[in-house]
């Protein structure tokens, strides 16, 4: 249970102490850190947890000194002893890429478009070796650290300019940066929020060899408590500017103290669940940072909250000391007034939360074959040309987006459509929604076949087809009032002006707004609530089939699970059907009932969510779960994963036969003539069991989860 | 709109953000309060000055400001004063005119292209940049011989008419954005049509942007409009303009300087007052493009990025 | 790419052709040359009006007028002026004129106005920014006739008060065609060109010093220049090295049209400082009801915009690896 022991070394390469951070606004001054603390030890991993505005980026950049000059800082930040704090930017640039090292979130605008990626990795080596670095050797070295994070072909792609490079390879492109130096300290701040889960699962593994070939401490910044489980060392969860709690990771999964901590944990759906767990939504939204009220911050958010908790903020109390041989603080530590009782609830968060399994619609015990089918898709095609080039515009070939695809949907059901970005899920539902003649292959809704619709028929299926888009920011007009817009279908669908304002309160109180909210504009609204607007807005005509386009992936993790509460119960109570587009895994597998997984265009595995998910057939499908991260330290770290090689290969230019033996694990495993049958012969997608079909010439079940 | 009373309501609130925001701009505030000084000013001087633009005081040739003659008068016994009245009164109404009328036609063009794509699209744009080869300077003063006599409204026309490329283009590049965003798609998936699309969803969510390059173009209009009547090829004699105006005077700047600096400042500080505004309201309408931290500092002086047909600048003015 | 490049190529000649062919009949419509002829006194024999007519090709529809001109224009005739004057050579001596007089003056004004643009930028909310901000709103809201006027004013002023009445700045044409060594020439054409470029340079650091201005700050917020810093670069050096060599890209089009609109931003300082350079010629054409002068300037112009479209592609190209086709 004990995590390894970091090194012993005389002193943490890394000590924070007492750390403030403020900005300026138009609101007043936001207090982004407060009074934080922390060490990280050479060799050790600690993981910084929290929701977007928690202030862990802004303690990251205020160690590395490349916090905006508005902002006002004090506390202490040492590095091996030395105060970084009112450092000039010459000394902090010495220390800056040689000793300190970062990979920032956001790998498509890390790098300087304008030159080759192999020159700005030299250009790390060169700042710092001034005069006994020669230019040829930076750039041999440049070469080497590509191939060491993974790029194939390096000497080559050295050469290659950064939007040449997908994103996953630009992020290893800017690890290899980070290690050009060999740091002492590497800071990763969401390193892989922005990737795929496979491609997450590849950059996690380059960001291990990176400390094991530099031994350098690591704090790696996330909202995803499954990240870091099977990575970090220590963990320090942080809620409004404050380090709410801390202690190894393990303890900290096993036994969390802080209410915080454990809604966090229990709000993530888990790809491992074999039965439907509850999730524990957070209510609510994090404090705004300007004016925080005395007492503690997660308070109005707590469901243990007491009078007691209005009054004072908790400073973090000792619940298990720190190992006596550790040069930073492995010692488990809560800030909450009321431990007593989390620790009476034996922390388990659905009893804290009050949270429960959502029901199921009495139409979901008809046997499937016995209910109405409300989408068919049969062998849906959509390929489009492209052109590229800002300036010189040239036709670069057809993109078969989607490339003969089937699946259907009855009432009451939820489908899972799948896949990494970029394997056409989303242009699927676009044509679907677009209810036009498809360019190959048919869509019938409801038992109508859109391609003979007239204009007429098409306006009345409008009604029973429903999106809810996945950016509740963009989903909503932000200029309009709440009521107008949830009124909007209705209007365009000839509902009297009497029945409207009937219906937009009924419509508010159901997905858990306020009558009074209709008055108000979106931009008052979190995320969370904008989501739920757009999703009363879906309901308004009352359909049967509704379309949700990664309905939660903009959410924070706490917000998530309230969301995907609400789609349960209402289509429970209103025996909606769902088409479910994701690329999170383990949502779907919470919220489907059944899941069709896709790639590059095709259907590679479809059926009974338990059955592909148990006992996944397509190699990668079982890549895909492989890669799911699972937020509990002691099964990641048993867990072996399934790494894909390389990116999605461009749809414009699939692989002939199979198109996925490009990324294969199992293809290079095969005979010559096996391997035969996958180059030159697409596999077809046959039934391998009642309501699973597989579209492999070598499918086979390995459990993954 | 049918339910008039919470949307007026919560636009009032919106109204108001705005109007704050404005007044805390000391200068753009000044500046809007010179562009209304100069309105009243010029649109009443007939009721207090005592001498009228098209009068002539025999008595009285290329007299420096004095007595009844505030501005002097210039070669043949012309008010200076109430003839640089009339004259801003020309330009301030040409210009606004001519903003209005350019601005509007720009987002009709502009909206429609950007959301229909294909043939709209490309005929639009091919006649942007026909009329972006030919500058509105060179076809309205080549025209200017067949309307000379005409209304001035004819001017007003043809200023608009040249002058709304840029805009469109911008117009045309946020509609694409918003095209895509996901609340113009759901819009359409819900089966409202086109037109009403581009009424509800895309031109107010353009509004800010709108407004803005209205103010910029009413500068830009006041500006072609003394150009051109600098050379005569605008508004035509007995009437007058500030250009016509500076025109006369240029040639005695250095001995009747009364006769150009005159003219020439009503007319800088005018255009200047009106970009002054502008940039206050799109700090106002669109507080992105701005830093919160020059509000701490008390310094809004005249620092904004003035990027008035920059298409990534603007960009941000969507919401 | 070939393709590609003489698609566009086909679509700038045919912008060309139709932009002056729009001119060309606009003025026919708009002008009417005879009317000199018609009101001199005493009155010309009917006789002498239709023969100027039929010279002027007045007889003609208009679409068949242009393409005669056009087919002249293709032999290197651009035909003559209503004074029978050939236009082809008056065009070169023009050209040439307008390109001394601007060629330096947007040279300066770029380079100024990115240094300013990118000071302001690095130095945002500092008095050196609110300075040169002011300079911008001001010079932009001042027309250029007036700013002209009143350079042309003062530096008369400094001859005849600092000077002491030695002519320095001579701020009508450009040479005063004096024969004289080489030195002699030298100066003499740099005292005519100063105040002109003075204001040139003034209108173009304006202009361009708010959009580089800009584009700095777009990219001073970017994650690149964060890497940049991260990786070891000082600030200022992280600035320069990826900060202003991608601000630049947006600016290249600006520079290229900034040469393509040369004609018609000269009309005034040509006008006012007596240089008869083709903005000259176009007022000129104009005021005489010149159709031909006209369709050849505008000609001008729609080929100085063609090729600084052009221009902007292949500059565009040069500092944009996004947009290179490998």
């Amino acid at each position: 249970m004990t995590p390894t022991p970091p090194p012993a070394t005389d002193a943490p390469v890394l000590e924070v102490s007492g750390l403030d951070v403020s900005f300026p606004s138009e609101s007043g001054r936001v207090h982004a850190v407060r009074g934080l603390s922390y060490q990280v030890a050479a060799g050790e991993v600690l993981g910084i947890v929290g929701e977007s505005g928690s202030g862990k980026s802004v303690s990251s950049l205020a160690v590395m000194g490349l916090l905006p000059p508005q902002a006002r800082i004090s506390g202490s930040i040492r590095f091996r002893g030395r105060e970084i704090i009112g450092q000039s930017d010459a000394e902090l640039s010495k220390l800056r890429g040689k000793k300190i090292a970062m990979v920032f979130q956001d790998p498509l605008s890390a790098l300087t478009p304008v030159y080759p990626v192999g020159a700005q990795i030299a250009e790390a080596l060169l700042v710092h070796g001034k005069g006994t670095v020669t230019k040829e050797q930076a750039n041999r070295r440049a070469v080497e650290l590509l191939d060491l994070v993974g790029i194939p072909n390096a000497a080559q792609r050295a050469k290659s300019f950064p939007h040449e490079f997908s994103g996953g390879m630009r992020q290893r492109a800017v690890i290899a940066i980070a290690i050009a130096n060999d740091p002492d300290l590497i800071i990763a701040d969401e390193p892989t929020t922005a990737l795929d889960v496979t491609v997450q699962a590849q950059v996690l593994e380059v960001l291990k060899t990176a400390q094991e070939v530099t031994g350098a401490g690591i704090v790696i910044i996330t909202h995803d408590l499954g990240v870091v489980a099977g990575f970090a060392d220590r963990l320090m969860v942080m809620y409004a500017g404050r380090a709410v709690e801390q202690g190894p990771v393990d303890t900290l999964y096993a036994r969390p103290r802080m209410p915080y901590t454990l809604g966090l944990l229990g709000s993530i759906p888990r790809v491992d669940a074999h039965e439907k767990q509850p999730l524990v939504p957070i209510e609510g939204q994090p404090p705004s940072l300007v004016d925080l009220p005395g007492g503690c911050p997660f308070e109005p958010r707590c469901p243990l909250s007491a009078d007691v908790c209005r009054d004072t903020e908790p400073a973090l109390v000792t619940l298990a000391p720190a190992a006596p041989d550790a040069v930073v603080d492995t010692a488990h530590r809560a800030a909450c007034l009321r431990l007593d009782e989390v620790t009476a609830h034996h922390a388990d968060a659905a009893e804290v939360y009050g949270a429960e399994v959502v029901a199921q619609a009495p139409a979901a015990q008809v046997p499937r074959a016995e209910r109405d089918t409300v989408l068919d898709v049969r062998d849906l095609v959509k390929h489009y040309a492209v052109t590229k080039g800002a300036v010189f515009r040239r036709r670069a070939g057809t993109v078969r987006a989607v490339d003969g695809i089937s699946f259907d949907i009855v009432a009451g059901e939820t489908l899972g459509l799948v896949g990494e970005s970029g394997c056409g899920k989303s242009t699927t539902l676009m044509e679907i929604l677009d209810l036009a003649m498809p360019s190959g292959g048919s869509v019938a809704v409801l038992g109508k076949d859109v391609a003979t619709l007239t204009a007429k028929e098409r306006k009345a299926i409008r009604r029973d087809l429903q999106v809810v888009f996945q950016d509740p920011m963009a989903a909503l007009d932000p200029r309009m009032p709440v009521g107008d817009i949830i009124a909007e279908p209705m209007r365009v669908h000839g509902h009297s002006a009497g029945a409207i304002e009937r219906r937009v309160p009924e419509l508010l109180g159901l997905v858990g707004l306020r009558p009074e909210h209709a008055d108000r504009y979106p931009a008052e609204f979190s995320g969370g609530q904008r989501q739920r607007i757009g999703i009363a807005r879906a309901l308004a005509l009352e359909p049967k089939l509704v379309v949700l386009d990664e309905p939660v992936s903009a959410l924070d993790v706490s917000i998530q699970a309230g969301v995907i509460n609400l789609l349960d119960e209402l289509k429970a109570k209103l025996g909606l059907s769902y088409l479910f587009v994701a690329h999170d895994l383990s949502v779907v597998r919470h919220i489907a009932d059944r899941v069709a997984v896709m790639y590059l265009g095709k259907v590679v595995e479809i059926g009974d969510v338990r059955t592909v998910f148990e006992a996944p057939q397509h190699p990668y499908t079982q890549a895909l779960l492989s890669a799911i991260p699972i937020p509990d330290p002691v099964k990641e770290r048993e867990r072996t994963r399934i790494i894909l090689t390389g990116d999605l290969p461009s749809p414009a230019d699939p692989p002939s036969g199979c198109r996925f033996r490009t990324r294969c694990f199992v293809f290079p495993q095969l005979s010559e003539e096996d391997r035969q049958r996958c180059v030159e012969l697409e596999p077809p997608r046959t039934a391998k069991a009642d309501d699973h079909d597989v579209a492999c010439h070598y499918a086979k079940t390995r459990e993954v989860v | 709109m049918t339910e008039p009373s919470p949307t007026a309501a919560a636009a009032a609130g919106r109204g108001k953000l705005v109007l704050r925001r404005f007044l805390r701009n000391r200068l753009a505030v000044a500046a809007l309060g010179l562009i209304v000084l100069f309105y009243l000013a010029a649109f009443t001087y007939t009721w207090y000055a005592p001498w009228a633009y098209d009068e002539l005081d025999p008595a009285a040739n290329l007299l420096p400001p004095e007595g009844s003659h505030w501005f002097g008068t210039n070669q043949i016994g012309g008010d200076m004063f109430a003839q640089t009245m009339r004259g801003l009164q020309k330009s301030l109404t040409i210009g606004l005119l001519a903003a209005l009328f350019s601005t509007g036609v720009a987002s009709i063009v502009g909206a429609a292209a950007g959301y229909f794509g294909g043939w709209t699209d490309r005929i639009a744009m091919w006649v942007v940049d026909l009329l972006l080869i030919l500058p509105p300077f060179l076809i309205i003063s080549i025209l200017s011989p067949a309307f000379r006599g005409k209304t001035w409204f004819i001017l007003v026309g043809l200023i608009a008419l040249f002058q709304w490329m840029i805009t469109a283009r911008m117009v045309r590049g946020m509609t694409l954005t918003l095209r895509e965003r996901e609340f113009v798609k759901a819009a359409k998936f819900m089966g409202q049509p086109a037109w009403r699309i581009i009424a509800k969803h895309i031109v107010p969510n353009m509004a800010s942007l709108l407004i803005i390059d209205a103010t910029v173009n009413v500068g830009v209009a006041i500006i072609t409009e003394t150009s051109l009547s600098f050379f005569g090829f605008g508004v035509q004699a007995p009437d007058v303009s500030l250009g016509t105006l500076i025109a006369n005077g240029s040639d005695a700047v250095r001995t009747f300087p009364w006769l150009f600096y005159i003219p020439a400042g009503f007319l800088v500080l005018t255009v200047l007052a009106v970009n002054f505004a502008g940039d206050g309201l799109r700090d106002a309408l669109d507080p992105s493009s701005s830093r919160s931290r020059r509000r701490e500092r008390k310094r809004v002086a005249a620092a904004t990025q003035s990027t008035p047909d920059s298409e990534t600048a603007t960009a941000g003015a969507v919401v | 790419m070939t393709g590609f490049l003489l698609r566009r190529f086909a679509n700038y000649i045919a912008l060309c052709l139709v932009a002056t062919f729009a001119a060309f009949s606009l003025a026919s419509l708009a002008f009417s040359p005879l009317d000199e002829l018609k009101l001199r006194n005493p009155p010309p024999p009917q006789a002498t009006i239709d023969a100027k007519a039929a010279e002027l090709h007045l007889t003609m529809p208009i679409p068949e007028r242009f393409f005669v001109w056009l087919g002249d224009v293709l032999h290197g005739n651009f035909g003559r002026t209503v004074t029978d004057q050939p236009i082809t050579d008056e065009l070169f001596r023009r050209m040439g004129v307008s390109l001394r007089l601007f060629l330096l003056g947007i040279t300066i004004g770029i380079i100024i106005g990115v240094l300013v643009g990118v000071v302001s930028a690095i130095r945002q909310y500092k008095i050196s920014d609110y300075l040169a901000t002011t300079f911008s709103f001001v010079v932009l809201s001042t027309p250029v006739f007036v700013i002209a006027t009143v350079l042309k004013a003062g530096a008369q002023s400094v001859n005849d008060n600092l000077l002491g009445g030695y002519q320095f700045f001579i701020v009508q044409g450009e040479t005063s065609g004096l024969d004289g060594g080489f030195g002699d020439v030298l100066l003499d054409r740099l005292q005519h060109i100063i105040v002109p470029t003075l204001a040139i340079v003034l209108t173009q650091v304006a202009y361009y010093s708010r959009y580089q201005r800009s584009a700095m700050l777009d990219v001073l917020g970017s994650d690149f220049l964060r890497t940049a810093q991260a990786k070891g670069l000082t600030r200022r050096k992280a600035l320069f090295k990826h900060g202003l060599r991608t601000a630049l890209i947006p600016m290249a089009t600006l520079f290229a049209f900034g040469f393509g609109l040369l004609v018609t931003g000269g009309i005034f300082t040509e006008k006012i400082f007596g240089w008869y350079g083709m903005g000259d010629w176009l007022v000129t054409g104009i005021q005489k009801q010149d159709t031909n002068i006209v369709a050849t300037v505008t000609l001008f112009i729609a080929v100085c915009v063609l090729l600084a479209g052009w221009l902007a592609d292949v500059l565009y190209a040069l500092l944009d690896p996004r947009v290179r086709i490998r």
